[in-house]
């Protein structure tokens, strides 16, 4: 019981970064634009939690400025992708290169550096007396609180609302929307920036909670797992969440192996994910190689309004 | 003073870069009435409405709406004006409900439970009984029939409150059943006091159903008179410009040999079906051999069969004498089997390149079209010019993107190419789908052409009257089998309809 207790609540705190990232690239693919930028915004996310809580000490600066940074990527992002209509894929691998460069600069200073406990936990002790499941929510942190409330909300507002009809819509045909006098361009943008902002919120997770210290690079592939996620969600928040707990959960698996003192040498047991992520999505491709995938429909595709067919 | 007209448009004219698409054009229509907007393809009818409709912004002239001058922005702005379109490709969200679909610009409430949605519900149900339209409101709109998607496309415009309902070729995607369904609907919206206009280039339905026709031709509209003072005759001259050929002169069939000889042979769908069972058939040299047949019974099969685009188990077929090899697109190209695809975008042109490479593609290994590797680019160019003379495809140059040319011209460029290709048969498939009746006619031309050449075409078209029109035998397929077989002089189409339903089976013809 209390190994599968153990695993449970390793599996939360290392998932909730990848939640973050896998949600805010559900926004932003939602409405159409394939978002491959997640490792960079991530890292960026991370880099920028470090300095300001190092130099500042407070978490409210923190997130505003894990905030402003990843603002301003996301309208760069949305720039080149909306406005001037550049190649998604490539966007997105410049942002993953630039931000892992960046990161690694500006992150020189505090590299190795140990951050204090930055998001403190919200103790709820008479939850204990729930069995089992009490146990896991009673000293959760705030981030990881935000995390599910965030879950909740984002599906109603995909499937609940007026504005998530319209990024839905948005993302499959925006031809559509716009004669239906929705603004394609102007939510487009809308969903990246916010949308970059969970990511850079899961890098500063990643940094604040899961492993509190700079290192360069850090990320170490979470943002790639994020993008596979969103599809293994098949771009639906609440089986984001299952998704990313569960790749959390095989994440800790490698260092539990590890501790029990197992022959298996580190580096096999840190591919595990990244191996099951090949494998899922072989499986996945199997399976579904007769179906649609669930994907928006023009993702990645610009849209331009006065075109002639 | 009240204006007799819901809309009015003055004097418009719409560019497309060097493209001339309205010029000067007057267009009124009054409420209460069924307007058919005819023309050609590429006359400018769709222009003109989408005009209307704010997608498109003219490059001068006034639009009124009820006896006001209105700029219309948008298509957003188009609906505050009470201006619907159904356009031609519907604009529908596939993975929304029809329900949702009809709801999306609704902006009355963020919060979208169980109450709203069932009110909605009824709301749009309630629209759809007034104007007998039926469709299931639940289901995601890729379930759907292409006729229910239309229907949803005009609830949609109603739901919105449009009083001027505007459809874009709507019969061109319909059954006959669907379409008489559709005209009684327009019916309902007429005597509801809507305007509706329906652009179309068939004759016949703009005489059963509407009250006041405008022919355009060429960017400009010709004449526009009461239903009652014209008749169909008339119309097509006003429409093409020029008296109608009545159908194709029958000449004496060539006992020529044997050019195709398929003998039953199977192609397997993905789920291990059947799409050709046991086909056999054959094609003399100088014949053309209808295929008629409903979408779907293999037609599409048979013709990637021939052109090496699917592979066949079992049986044989022989093309000039020779064995035909399996399932290679080259070889099909080189024993001279030239091919117009159902598609034309997809899989006949390049739509983002220009004339001279959409020509190049089945050439381009030839010692005249390329050296050690190189295209020859001025000698290709020259030639592309006077391929494109040959077969008079309009174009502004040589390297506008095929893409902007008309459908008539795209198939014009496809035919060139082929042609050119010097082939013994031409597998032509719905080749005039989608086209006016001039490029119609003009293809029609091209394919008797090859005929009296003494080359053989396959014509695969669900038009029954164009297989009747120019085939010297008609094969009916039913089930991706030949269930019967027609020769020209015998043709009927009540008999190839009853095969086309597989509701006969042809005893001995198919043997």
């Amino acid at each position: 019981m209390e190994i599968v207790y153990q695993m449970l609540l390793a599996a939360i705190s290392s998932g909730t970064p990848l939640l973050f990232a896998a949600l805010g690239g559900i926004l932003i693919e939602r409405s159409g634009i394939i978002q491959l930028g997640a490792e960079g915004l991530m890292l960026m996310g991370a880099v920028t939690a470090c300095l300001t809580f190092i130099h500042t000490g407070s978490l409210t600066v923190t997130l505003l400025a894990v905030c402003g940074i990843s603002i301003v990527l996301g309208m760069i992002h949305a720039f080149l992708s909306v406005s001037l209509r550049a190649n998604q894929i490539v966007c997105g691998l410049a942002m993953t290169l630039f931000g892992a460069g960046l990161s690694a600069y500006l992150g020189k200073p505090v590299s190795g550096l140990p951050v204090p406990r930055a998001v403190p936990k919200l103790d709820m002790p008479w939850l204990e007396a729930v069995p089992f499941i009490g146990r896991i929510f009673a000293h959760l942190d705030y981030l990881t609180w935000f995390s599910f409330v965030l879950v909740i909300a984002l599906h109603m507002f995909i499937h609940k609302t007026s504005w998530g009809l319209h990024l839905r819509a948005m993302g499959d045909n925006p031809a559509t929307a716009d004669v239906m006098g929705i603004p394609v361009h102007a939510l487009r943008y809308g969903y990246i920036i916010a949308g970059s902002i969970l990511i850079g919120i899961a890098g500063a997770d990643l940094l604040l909670v899961y492993s509190p210290t700079w290192t360069e690079g850090m990320t170490t592939g979470r943002g790639w797992i994020a993008v596979a996620l969103i599809i293994f969600a098949r771009w639906n928040p609440v089986r984001a969440l299952i998704c990313a707990y569960f790749f959390g959960a095989l994440d800790m698996l490698g260092f539990r192996i590890q501790l029990i003192g197992s022959e298996i040498p580190s580096y096999f047991l840190k591919m595990i994910p990244y191996i099951v992520t090949i494998l899922v999505l072989m499986f996945l491709g199997w399976r579904n190689r007769n179906k649609p995938s669930g994907s928006p429909e023009a993702l990645g595709v610009p849209y331009i309004r006065e075109q002639r067919f | 003073m009240h204006n007799q007209y819901s809309v009015e448009m003055r004097q418009i004219v719409k560019q497309f870069g060097s493209v001339m698409a309205n010029d000067l054009v007057d267009f009124r229509a009054k409420a209460g009435q069924i307007h058919a907007l005819l023309g050609e393809n590429g006359a400018g009818k769709s222009t003109m409405m989408c005009m209307l409709s704010g997608v498109y912004k003219p490059t001068s002239g006034d639009i009124l709406l009820h006896g006001e001058m209105t700029k219309i922005k948008s298509p957003k702005d188009a609906i505050r004006h009470g201006v619907g379109m159904v356009f031609q490709n519907f604009r529908l969200v596939q993975t929304l409900t029809a329900a949702e679909n009809i709801v999306l610009g609704d902006k009355s409430s963020f919060w979208r439970g169980g109450r709203w949605l069932k009110n909605k519900q009824e709301e749009i149900e309630a629209i759809a009984q007034q104007f007998g339209l039926t469709f299931p409101v639940n289901r995601p709109i890729w379930q759907l029939s292409v006729g229910e998607q239309q229907r949803v496309e005009i609830v949609k415009t109603l739901y919105r409150g449009a009083s001027l309902i505007i459809l874009d070729e709507p019969t061109s995607v319909l059954t006959p059943g669907e379409a008489e369904q559709l005209f009684t609907t327009l019916q309902h919206m007429k005597n509801e006091g809507k305007t509706v206009i329906l652009t179309t280039h068939k004759l016949k339905e703009v005489m059963a159903s509407s009250d006041h026709i405008s022919v355009m031709r060429k960017g400009k509209l010709i004449h526009s008179m009461e239903k009652s003072a014209t008749n169909e005759r008339e119309l097509a001259q006003l429409m093409v410009g020029k008296e109608l050929g009545e159908s194709m002169p029958l000449l004496a069939r060539t006992s020529g040999k044997r050019l195709l000889d398929v003998s039953e042979v199977d192609v397997y769908a993905e789920q291990g079906r059947k799409s050709l069972d046991r086909l056999s058939f054959h094609v003399d040299e100088g014949e053309i051999v209808g295929i008629a047949g409903v979408a779907g019974n293999g037609q599409k099969e048979l013709a990637e069969m021939l052109t090496g685009l699917k592979t066949w188990k079992n049986g044989a077929i022989a093309f000039n004498g020779e064995p035909l090899t399996n399932g290679s697109v080259r070889s099909a190209i080189e024993a001279g089997i030239a091919h117009v695809p159902e598609n034309r975008m997809k899989s006949g042109l390049a739509g983002t390149l220009g004339i001279v490479d959409n020509l190049l593609f089945k050439s381009y290994r030839n010692v005249e079209r390329s050296r050690f590797g190189m295209l020859r680019i001025s000698k290709n160019r020259a030639w592309s010019a006077s391929l494109v003379q040959q077969f008079d495809i309009k174009t502004p140059n040589l390297d506008t993107p095929v893409q902007q040319l008309s459908g008539g011209n795209q198939q014009k460029l496809l035919f060139a190419r082929e042609i050119h290709q010097q082939p013994l048969l031409m597998v032509a498939v719905h080749p005039t789908q989608g086209l006016d009746v001039g490029a119609t006619e003009g293809v029609h031309q091209l394919l008797s052409e090859m005929r009296e050449n003494g080359k053989s075409v396959l014509l695969i078209s669900e038009d029954l009257d164009e297989v009747i029109k120019l085939s010297d035998r008609i094969i009916v397929i039913f089930n991706g089998q030949m269930v019967g077989e027609v020769a020209r002089e015998q043709a009927d189409r009540e008999k190839i309809g009853m095969y086309m339903a597989g509701l006969q089976n042809a005893e001995g013809a198919a043997g």
